[in-house]
């Protein structure tokens, strides 16, 4: 789960990392009161995890209140590159003298946490790391061991910070360590993390992503959310406990396991396809468990053809097919499915699926001809 | 022989009063697997269908001379049962629950590693087969026979389903691991390709991946150092768009790493045959063992 930048902002200042002082709103009058509040200059900023905020206009820079009334309307309900501005973070202007880099990145290929620092911040840190890799210093922490001084002092010295500000370097760096740490994130990155001309470290933006699994131990965490990035599709899927993720084609896909959806749509995609979304319905054979998955792939309006891929493991194929019949007979798709069932009792249910003789339903035995049918339908 | 679980395997769940840690439980009984105990904490003393019941995996150890564990509690439990079980000096840890948080399975694996006495399988994994002598998990062992292929999957319907195209095929398998969908996996490619080489059964190794992490391209250099058997190897998710979780927790494209394609390529440089369906790498399979 990622969080908007003011979220990772609140969730920085719970662990004592200086961020600058701001309130969020969601309506023009809600962001000047907080303007007035916070003083002029002030920052508006566009709530939208996505990249070239500044460039789109989504950030704009404040010195009374008219200007922070105009810039709160415009702002407010821009679309930046597909999404749109419900929500705003109103912030104090900074003064910045140096602009860094800091992150700590969960790496699950050296299967430990990984602080990086830079003294190239305010830019993209995967070009700075293509360009210039000697620039950004890395270091693996020892999970058991977790976050020592000398780790900051290390990385400080290495990435050439200014002299005078090595100390409060290290420190924000072990802030950010114990945040990633006690918050189970897979990512923290302040880009900039900014010296003031004060001398003053701050981290001047946020991105935070959490762990989704860790999340019933931080009940807050789990309360907060993004409208901005919320599909319809997916939000319906999300509230009937389904892994969805909605794709750009007209091809609705099901199939019980992760690896056998994501090998259903190659395969759809190799016959000529594409998929209109990933759904895993797991172990489900019940006919509530399969409406309820149906339903949702039939609320995207560009699906034209649905395939259903099942492999019959602990569940049996007979059992689905009966799920499957009761299911059609309450949808009543308009739509034509493709429905492969194989694996164990396979025979019985495409032999039941055949008998119920389902209008617009066509059975398959094998992954490759069932795409080459539900390519050829939505050809058709 | 075969890898990790056999006729010597004696079987330890916990979790096992729970509804899948019994149901499964007794499928693998029923396979054949030795099951000599469960653990449950505070039902020590009860049965289930016969296998006894302990409060702690020590007892479980000590009382049936316990050598693997299977874990089937919920994911706020897990980790906690998986150091208990490598507490008691459990060799092999085999952990079935999906949902793990991250920062649990990264102590765990920094933990089994440097403590160097468990193995750990899984998290979020169907277990480990081997036909005809042992089943751990929750794997539809009707589907596989004995021979010998080594599988190893990081998914588990997309396992049976390539293992299927073997059966369909006439062939059989010397062991499946399903080595889990998560981002830290206790055992990787690379440890699994390590035993099938070294196990005599295992004539060809087929191992199933997906997209995120860099475990297949590890397992391609080092498929290119230390193993001499012909590897056919499967990749899920050429069509995953970047930055979206497909299903496991594990699979994600982020950025520019993670890719099916670079993975294929990765394997492919190193002599590799990759199937672009889990009917051609049934294919495949067949003509490297026929053609043998």
């Amino acid at each position: 789960m990622d969080l908007l930048e003011y979220q990772g902002k609140q969730l920085f200042a719970r662990h004592g990392i200086p961020v600058p002082s701001g309130k969020p709103a969601t309506t023009v009058e809600g962001a000047v009161a907080a303007a007035e509040e916070i003083g002029y200059p002030c920052v508006i900023k566009a709530q939208v995890q996505i990249g070239g905020r500044g460039k789109a206009g989504g950030i704009k820079v404040a010195n009374n209140r008219d200007e922070a009334t105009d810039h709160a309307r415009a702002i407010l309900g821009m679309n930046i590159r597909g999404l749109t501005v419900y929500e705003l973070w109103v912030e104090r202007a900074s003064q910045i003298a140096s602009e860094y880099y800091a992150s700590v990145i969960f790496d699950r290929s050296a299967k430990a946490p990984l602080v990086m620092l830079s003294t190239k911040g305010g830019m993209d840190i995967e070009a700075v790391a293509k360009e210039d890799p000697g620039a950004i210093a890395r270091l693996h922490v020892d999970p058991l061991l977790g976050f020592q001084d000398f780790h900051g002092r290390r990385l400080a010295y290495e990435a050439g910070v200014d002299a005078d500000v090595v100390r409060p370097v290290g420190a924000l760096l072990a802030k950010l360590y114990a945040a990633f740490i006690a918050e189970e994130a897979t990512l923290v990155e302040v880009n900039p993390m900014i010296v003031t001309p004060e001398r003053e470290v701050k981290a001047l933006d946020a991105k935070v992503t959490l762990d989704n699994n860790s999340l019933f131990r931080h009940k807050d965490n789990a309360e907060l959310r993004d409208r901005s990035a919320e599909d319809p599709q997916e939000r319906m899927a999300k509230e009937r406990g389904l892994t969805y993720v909605k794709l750009d084609g007209n091809i609705g896909v099901l199939g019980n396991g992760a690896g056998l959806v994501m090998s259903t749509l190659d395969v759809v995609k190799g016959a000529g396809g594409e998929p209109a979304n990933f759904l895993d319905a797991g172990g489900g054979s019940k006919a509530d468990e399969i409406t309820s998955a149906v339903e949702v792939i039939l609320s995207n309006a560009k699906v034209k053809a649905v395939l259903l891929n099942i492999f019959g493991g602990i569940t049996r194929c007979d059992e689905v097919a009966r799920g499957l019949i009761e299911a059609f007979h309450r949808i009543k798709p308009t739509v034509p499915f493709v429905v492969r069932l194989d694996g164990t009792n396979d025979v019985e249910g495409r032999e039941i699926l055949s008998d119920a003789k389902l209008p617009n339903v066509f059975s398959e035995s094998t992954m490759d001809s069932a795409a080459a049918k539900v390519v050829e339908l939505v050809k058709a | 022989m075969s890898i990790l679980v056999d006729e010597n395997t004696r079987l330890v769940t916990s979790g096992i009063t729970g509804r899948e840690g019994s149901f499964h439980t007794l499928r693998d009984r029923e396979y054949g697997t030795n099951v000599v105990a469960g653990v449950v904490p505070g039902k020590g003393g009860q049965d289930v269908d016969g296998i006894p019941v302990y409060n702690t995996f020590n007892e479980a150890v000590e009382r049936e001379g316990a050598n693997t564990a299977m874990v089937f509690v919920p994911p706020r439990f897990a980790a906690d049962s998986v150091l208990e079980a490598e507490d008691a000096g459990i060799p092999l840890i085999v952990a079935i629950t999906e949902g793990i948080p991250a920062h649990d399975e990264l102590r765990l694996y920094n933990l089994i590693k440097k403590n160097g006495r468990s193995r750990l399988i899984g998290p979020n994994c169907p277990g480990v087969l081997s036909p005809g002598k042992a089943n751990v998990g929750i794997m539809p062992a009707a589907f596989f026979n004995r021979g010998h292929v080594g599988l190893v999957s990081r998914s588990g319907t997309l396992t049976y389903q390539v293992g299927y195209e073997f059966t369909r095929r006439g062939l059989g398998n010397s062991t499946i691991v399903g080595m889990g969908g998560d981002p830290i996996p206790g055992t990787d490619f690379v440890e699994v390709l390590e035993l099938f080489e070294a196990d005599p059964e295992t004539e060809l190794i087929v191992m199933c991946g997906e997209i995120g992490g860099d475990a297949e391209e590890r397992a391609a250099d080092y498929i290119a150092e230390h193993v001499s058997k012909p590897v056919v190897a499967y990749i899920a998710g050429f069509t995953a768009p970047p930055g979206k979780q497909m299903g496991h927790a594990g699979a994600i494209v982020s950025g520019s790493s993670g890719g099916a394609a670079a993975k294929a390529a990765a394997l492919e440089a190193k002599g590799v045959k990759v199937g672009r369906t889990p009917t051609e790498v049934g294919e495949i399979a067949a003509g490297i063992l026929t053609a043998a």
